[in-house]
């Protein structure tokens, strides 16, 4: 007998089960109407279909591959379009190790995209240098840019990205529409030099 | 003839007498020092000798050593004679209030990103050389990171656990 056994009695696919709807949002319906908040469905639409960058310089990219790819399949989330240009995303993704010599390009890139804009920092050395404690590295993304999620691991498994991923759904689908206008938030990037 | 390490020797003590000091054959190669007034003539002629044709230039580089007075900073040549196939370490020292040292570019056209990087690295002042500013570091960086008074870790952070780095303590 196999130690681990898969596929013994494997479960017929039903297709009903595996079919996921995104929820309605809170609302009044009635005969032929359905009304809700605006920026509830601006928040829907917003969180199933990021456009993520990928700005991946080492391991931690690998590992988006794989998650990109079709096991793990990051385009079930509503970002099939994974794009490389910063003016069409997002949502930046920072995977690897970032030399002070690669902060001003990575400032540049989130500078080009327009607003609103999200930030993940995938991996160890992204959120805080890592292992990398010496004088040429940038010891955490969030010295030059604001970032909204960091995952942890060195580097994450293709779930702790998804999970990280999802993390930002949450956090643009209830995010205020007036936030990108708030004095917080004008006050937040200033403190990044950005106006 | 194969090119011996003694006939190196007695070309270089012929020709320099006293200034070609610590002599010694290592598991790799024969090491020696001059005077750091005497580099260019030393590499010159090395060069310019036809029985010890030393003309191709591996690496340059050096070490800080800070616990020698007046001698802190070591600038080490590996010299290579590519027909015969013998390679040669040359060192010089100089002090780290004055580290002057002349540059190899007229010699070798490939010092000069050596001389660069050991520039940028360890803050040696190559006299004469065309370009002399930083080559691998940031253009910001106001220090010379392998020179030992400088820590290797960036000493700014104070939420990294030390016993993870191999420093003691706990987390602060």
């Amino acid at each position: 007998m196999r130690p681990v056994r898969f596929n013994i009695n494997p479960i017929q696919a039903n297709t009903k089960d595996s079919l996921a709807m995104v929820e309605a949002p809170e609302g009044y319906s009635g005969e032929g109407f359905f009304a809700t908040k605006l920026s509830d469905v601006v928040g829907l639409a917003r969180k199933n279909s990021l456009w993520p960058l990928p700005f991946a310089t080492s391991c931690c990219g690998i590992e988006f591959m794989a998650t990109m790819a079709s096991h793990y399949d990051l385009a079930r989330f509503g970002s099939e379009r994974v794009g490389f240009s910063p003016r069409q995303c997002d949502l930046l993704m920072v995977m690897g190790t970032i030399a002070k010599k690669m902060a001003p390009v990575l400032r540049q890139v989130y500078l080009q995209m327009a607003e609103p804009r999200w930030v993940i920092a995938v991996g160890a050395c992204a959120s805080s240098g890592g292992i990398f404690d010496t004088y040429s590295v940038l010891q955490g993304i969030d010295q030059v840019i604001p970032v909204d999620v960091y995952v942890p691991g060195c580097p994450p498994r293709p779930e702790a990205i998804l999970d990280g991923f999802m993390k930002v759904q949450d956090l643009v689908g209830q995010e205020s529409l007036r936030r990108r206008n708030s004095e917080q938030y004008t006050a937040l990037l200033e403190t990044y030099g950005i106006q | 003839m194969a090119l011996t390490y003694e006939h190196i020797q007695s070309a270089l003590v012929n020709k320099f007498g006293e200034a070609i000091t610590n002599w010694q054959i290592g598991v790799d190669m024969a090491s020696f020092e001059a005077p750091k007034e005497a580099n260019l003539k030393v590499l010159q002629f090395l060069y310019e000798e036809s029985s010890l044709g030393f003309q191709f230039l591996t690496d340059i580089t050096a070490v800080h050593y800070p616990d020698q007075l007046g001698k802190e900073l070591a600038v080490v040549y590996h010299l290579h004679n590519l027909v015969e196939n013998v390679r040669l370490r040359f060192k010089v020292f100089t002090s780290i209030e004055d580290p002057t040292i002349f540059t190899a570019t007229q010699l070798f056209s490939s010092a000069n990103w050596m001389e660069r990087e050991t520039y940028d690295f360890f803050g040696i002042q190559f006299v004469g050389h065309p370009n002399l500013k930083r080559i691998l570091n940031v253009d910001e960086m106001e220090y010379f990171p392998l020179r030992k008074e400088f820590p290797l870790e960036d000493q700014t952070r104070i939420d990294k656990d030390d016993e993870m780095f191999g420093r003691g303590g706990s987390i602060r």
